[in-house]
C-alpha cells in the first residue's frame, strides 16, 4: 500500500457514515464557516473588532491558547497509568491520546495565529528563513515545541494506522520510544508554556513560581476528562476492550489532581491575602471585584465551585463508578479548567494594568465567533482521525483483510478485540 | 461485523512500491508543489508588494539594502501622503548614551509633552494612540498606581492635592521587552534606545505583556494620521507612519536627537520639567542631575534600570 492508497483509504473511511454522522459533520462546518467569515473581517480591518486594547492587551484568544496546551499535554500524559495499571488496550489509550492531542495542538496553533497583529508575517517565527530570538523569548520556545509536538503525535498515530491499513503491526522499534518520549514532551509544551506568563516580573498575577505546577495540574484534570467521555462512547459504540476499573482509575487520578491544583490555588491566595501587598488587587479583581469593576467574579467562583464538586465526585468510588455522577464530574472539570485557564489566568494579569489602569474586558462577538470556528475546526479534526483509527484499533479491518485472505496471521492486529461487553454493539459506528 | 464496504481496499505492499520508495517521491512532489504554489503567488504580486512580503530583519540589511528600503518607504509615503517626507536611518553615534530625567516639582500636568509627542512622532489620531501617559496622584499617597489616575480635566491643573507624573517608556538598560520578543523585532541600540522594527514585528504583544510600564501600544486598527499634519521629518526605527498590526512606543525622539536636538516633549514643556542628554558627557545637563541631585526610578525592584530618571528639583 501506497501513501496515495492511505489516503485514499482514510478517505473512504472518513466518507462512509450515517445520518448522525454527517449531521454532526455538518454542524461542525457550518461553525467553521461563521468563524471564518468573521476572520476575514478581522484580517481586513486589524484586531480592532475585538475588544482588546492596550490595557488588556491579550485576552480570550490566549486564554483559550493556553488551555488547550493543557488538554494536549494531558491526552498522552494517560499513557502512563495505562503502563502501569496494564489496562490490557495500551495502543487504543495512546493512539486516542494522541488524536486529541494532535487536534488540541492544531487549535492551539489557530488560537495563536489568530492572535497575531500580522499573521501575514509567520515566517519571521521559522528558524532559519525567519529569525528567532534564542534562548531570550520563551514564546519562541514554545512555538518550537509545540511543533515538536505535533509532529511526534502525527508521525505516531500516522504509522500506526498506515501500518494497521496493511494489516500490520506497528513496529515496536519506532513507536514505543517516540510514546515514552512524548510524555515528557507534553510536559514539557505545558511547562514553556507556564513559564511565558511566570517570567514577567511586570505582572505580579503571573510572577509566581507556583504557576506552572498549576498550570500541570489543572491540565491533568481537563484532558483526561475529554478521554474519559471518548472511552465510554466507545465502550457503547465499539467494541474497543476498554475496562470500566480503568475509566475509574483515570477519575481517581483525576480528583488527586484536582486536589493539587485548589490547594496550590490556596496557597497562592492565602498568601497574597495575608501579605495584602499592592499584589493583592489582581486576586481582588478576581474572586470580589474592585471598584465598581465585576465582570469576573461569577465566573471565578463558578471555577471554584465547580472544582470543588468534581473533587468531591471524583474521590468517592461510589459517585465515580456512577455513569451520571461519572460524566457530570467530567464536564465540572472541564467547566473549572476552562474558566480558570482561560480567563481567570489572563484577563487578571491585566487588571488594573501596570500603571494601575482599570479597563474592563468582555469578548466581541467576533472574538466568539472566531473561537467557535477554531474549536469546531479540533473537533472536525478529532472526528475525522477518529473516523480513520476506530475501524482500524477494533479489529474491524483487519478482518476484512483476513477475510480477503491476504498476509493472514501478521494481518491482524495485536490487540485482537476481546469484547468484554456481552452487548452486540461492537460493529455499530459512532 | 466485517463491512462489505471495505472489501475494496487493497492492503499490502504492490510491486510498484518495491520498486520506488513512494514515500520519498510524494514527499518530493509534495514540497515541490508547495514551493511552486508559494513562488506562483508571490510572482503574481506586484513587486512593491513581493518585495514589501520578503524583507529582511532591519539589523541583517546591508547599507544598499538600508537604501533600497529607505527609497520604498519614500515612495510609499509620498503616494500616501502627498509630500516629500525625509526618513532617515541614522546610526547611534559612538560615545552617546542617551538619558532623561523629569522634575516632579515642576510637573503641572498640562499635557502639552503628550500632545507634542503626538504631533511630531506621527502618532494614530483614530484610533488614539498617545506614548506619554500623565498620572494624577494623590500627594498623600506618593507614587500609588492604584490610585492614579490618567484622565483627569487637563483645564484644572495644578490640583492642590495632587501632583502629575509623566511616564513613556523608560529605555530601560535590561529591558524586559526585548527579552521576550520571539522574533527579535525589538532591541536596544548602542546609544541605549529601545527601537523597533515595524517591518519585522510580527504583532504577538508579548512585549506589552512584559513591560511594566505600560509604554508600548498596539496598532489595534488602521493608523491615521491627516497628511497636513504630518511629519516629515523621520526616522526608519522611529516615528515613520506606522502599519497596522505592529507596536510602538516612545524613542526618545530618535529622528531628533541623533541629529543633536532635543525630543518634542523636553522642548514644549512650559515649566522646563524635562532634562535630557548624553549621560556619557560630564559637561551635560543630564549628567550634572544624576551627580547634584537625588533621584529615583519607577518600580526600581524589578531591575529594568531605566535611563529615565524622577526627581524634584526645588
Ligand atoms: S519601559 Fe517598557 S518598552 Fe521601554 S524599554 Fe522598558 S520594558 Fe521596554
Ligand atoms: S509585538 Fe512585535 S515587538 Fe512586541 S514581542 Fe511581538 S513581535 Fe516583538
Amino acid at each position: 500500500m501506497g501513501p496515495l492508497q492511505f489516503i485514499a483509504t482514510s478517505a473512504r473511511f472518513v466518507l462512509r457514515g450515517g445520518k448522525a454522522y454527517w449531521l454532526w459533520v455538518g454542524f461542525l462546518v457550518a461553525l467553521i464557516v461563521w468563524g471564518v467569515l468573521a476572520y476575514i473581517d478581522q484580517f481586513n480591518s486589524g484586531l480592532i473588532v475585538t475588544n482588546m486594547r492596550d490595557q488588556v492587551s491579550w485576552a480570550f484568544y490566549i486564554g483559550n491558547f493556553t488551555f488547550l496546551v493543557g488538554v494536549a499535554a494531558a491526552a498522552v500524559v494517560l499513557v502512563i497509568p495505562a503502563y502501569i495499571y496494564h489496562w490490557g488496550p495500551i495502543k487504543e489509550v495512546a493512539l486516542l491520546g494522541e488524536i486529541l492531542a494532535i487536534s488540541a495542538i492544531v487549535m492551539c496553533l489557530l488560537f495563536v495565529v489568530v492572535d497575531m497583529g500580522r499573521p501575514d508575517r509567520f515566517w519571521h517565527l521559522i528558524p532559519v528563513i525567519g529569525h528567532m530570538n534564542f534562548p531570550s523569548s520563551v514564546l519562541a520556545w514554545d512555538v518550537v515545541v509545540l511543533n515538536i509536538y505535533l509532529v511526534l503525535n502525527l508521525v505516531i498515530v500516522t504509522h500506526i494506522l498506515y501500518r494497521g491499513m496493511q494489516g500490520r503491526s506497528y513496529n515496536q522499534r519506532l513507536v514505543v520510544p517516540l510514546v515514552l518520549f512524548s510524555i515528557p514532551a507534553a510536559v514539557g509544551i505545558h511547562t514553556v508554556t507556564a513559564f511565558i506568563y511566570a517570567g514577567l516580573p511586570g505582572r505580579p498575577y503571573w510572577n509566581a513560581s507556583i504557576l506552572a505546577p498549576r498550570f500541570l495540574c489543572s491540565a491533568f484534570c481537563s484532558g483526561p476528562a475529554v478521554m474519559l467521555v471518548l472511552f465510554q462512547i466507545l465502550q457503547r459504540t465499539t467494541n474497543i476492550a476498554i475496562k470500566d476499573a480503568a475509566i475509574w482509575k483515570v477519575a481517581e487520578l483525576m480528583a488527586y489532581a484536582m486536589f493539587i491544583n485548589l490547594f496550590l490555588l490556596g496557597a497562592e491566595i492565602f498568601k497574597e491575602y495575608y501579605s495584602a501587598t499592592e499584589h493583592l488587587i489582581h486576586f481582588q479583581y478576581l474572586f470580589t471585584g474592585i471598584h465598581g469593576h465585576h465582570a469576573l467574579v461569577p465566573y471565578a467562583w463558578a471555577f471554584v465551585c465547580c472544582g470543588i464538586s468534581a473533587f468531591l465526585l471524583f474521590l468517592f468510588p461510589a459517585t465515580r463508578r456512577n455513569v451520571v455522577t461519572l460524566n457530570l464530574g467530567c464536564l465540572l472539570i472541564y467547566a473549572s479548567v476552562y474558566i480558570e485557564k482561560g480567563m481567570g489566568l489572563v484577563m487578571p494579569a491585566f487588571t488594573p494594568d501596570t500603571l494601575g489602569e482599570i479597563y474592563e474586558y468582555t469578548p466581541t462577538l467576533h472574538e466568539l465567533r472566531i473561537g467557535a470556528g477554531i474549536f469546531s475546526t479540533g473537533f472536525l479534526v478529532f472526528t475525522v482521525l477518529c473516523r480513520i483509527a476506530i475501524p482500524i484499533l477494533t479489529g474491524q479491518f483487519a478482518a476484512v483483510h483476513a477475510h480477503a485472505g491476504r498476509d493472514s496471521l501478521r494481518g491482524r492486529l495485536t490487540t485482537a478485540p476481546t469484547p468484554h461487553q456481552p452487548s452486540a454493539a461492537g460493529g455499530r459506528h459512532l | 461485523m466485517p463491512d462489505p464496504r471495505t472489501d475494496a481496499i487493497t492492503c499490502g505492499d504492490t510491486e510498484d512500491d518495491a520498486k520506488v520508495d513512494p514515500v520519498t517521491l510524494s514527499r518530493r512532489d509534495f514540497l515541490t508543489a508547495v514551493g511552486m504554489a508559494a513562488a506562483g503567488f508571490l510572482a503574481g504580486c506586484s513587486p512593491e508588494v513581493r518585495e514589501a512580503y520578503l524583507q529582511k530583519h532591519f539589523l541583517e540589511l546591508s547599507p544598499p539594502e538600508v537604501e533600497a528600503r529607505l527609497g520604498r518607504l519614500h515612495a510609499d509615503y509620498a503616494k500616501r501622503f502627498g509630500t516629500q517626507v525625509q526618513v532617515s536611518a541614522l546610526p547611534a553615534q559612538p560615545g552617546v548614551v542617551f538619558g532623561y530625567a523629569l522634575d516632579l516639582s515642576r510637573c503641572i500636568g498640562c499635557r502639552r509633552c503628550v500632545y507634542a509627542c503626538v504631533k511630531e512622532n506621527n502618532q494614530s489620531r483614530n484610533p488614539q494612540i498617545q506614548w506619554i501617559r500623565v498620572l494624577e496622584m494623590e500627594k498623600k499617597k506618593g507614587i500609588d498606581f492604584e490610585a492614579a489616575n490618567p484622565y483627569y480635566n487637563p483645564e484644572q491643573v495644578p490640583d492642590p492635592e495632587h501632583f502629575y507624573l509623566p511616564v513613556a517608556c523608560q529605555q530601560c538598560r535590561t529591558p524586559q521587552c526585548t527579552r521576550v520578543c520571539p522574533v527579535g523585532a525589538t532591541w536596544q541600540e548602542p546609544d541605549g534606545i529601545v527601537v523597533i522594527d515595524y517591518d519585522w514585528c510580527i504583532g504577538c504583544r508579548c512585549c506589552m505583556s512584559a513591560c511594566p510600564y505600560g509604554a508600548r501600544h498596539f496598532n489595534w486598527g488602521e493608523p491615521e494620521v491627516p497628511a497636513a499634519e504630518l511629519n516629515p521629518n523621520m526616522h526608519v526605527l522611529g516615528n515613520r507612519p506606522r502599519p497596522r498590526g505592529v507596536v510602538e512606543k516612545c524613542t526618545f525622539c530618535i529622528q531628533r536627537v541623533r541629529a543633536g536636538r532635543y525630543p518634542a516633549c523636553v522642548e514644549i514643556c512650559p515649566v522646563g520639567a524635562r532634562k535630557f542628554g548624553n549621560l556619557l558627557d560630564p559637561e551635560s545637563e543630564i549628567a550634572r542631575i544624576l551627580r547634584e541631585k537625588r533621584v529615583f526610578v519607577l518600580k526600581a525592584e524589578l531591575k529594568t534600570e531605566p535611563k529615565f530618571y524622577y526627581f524634584y528639583g526645588i
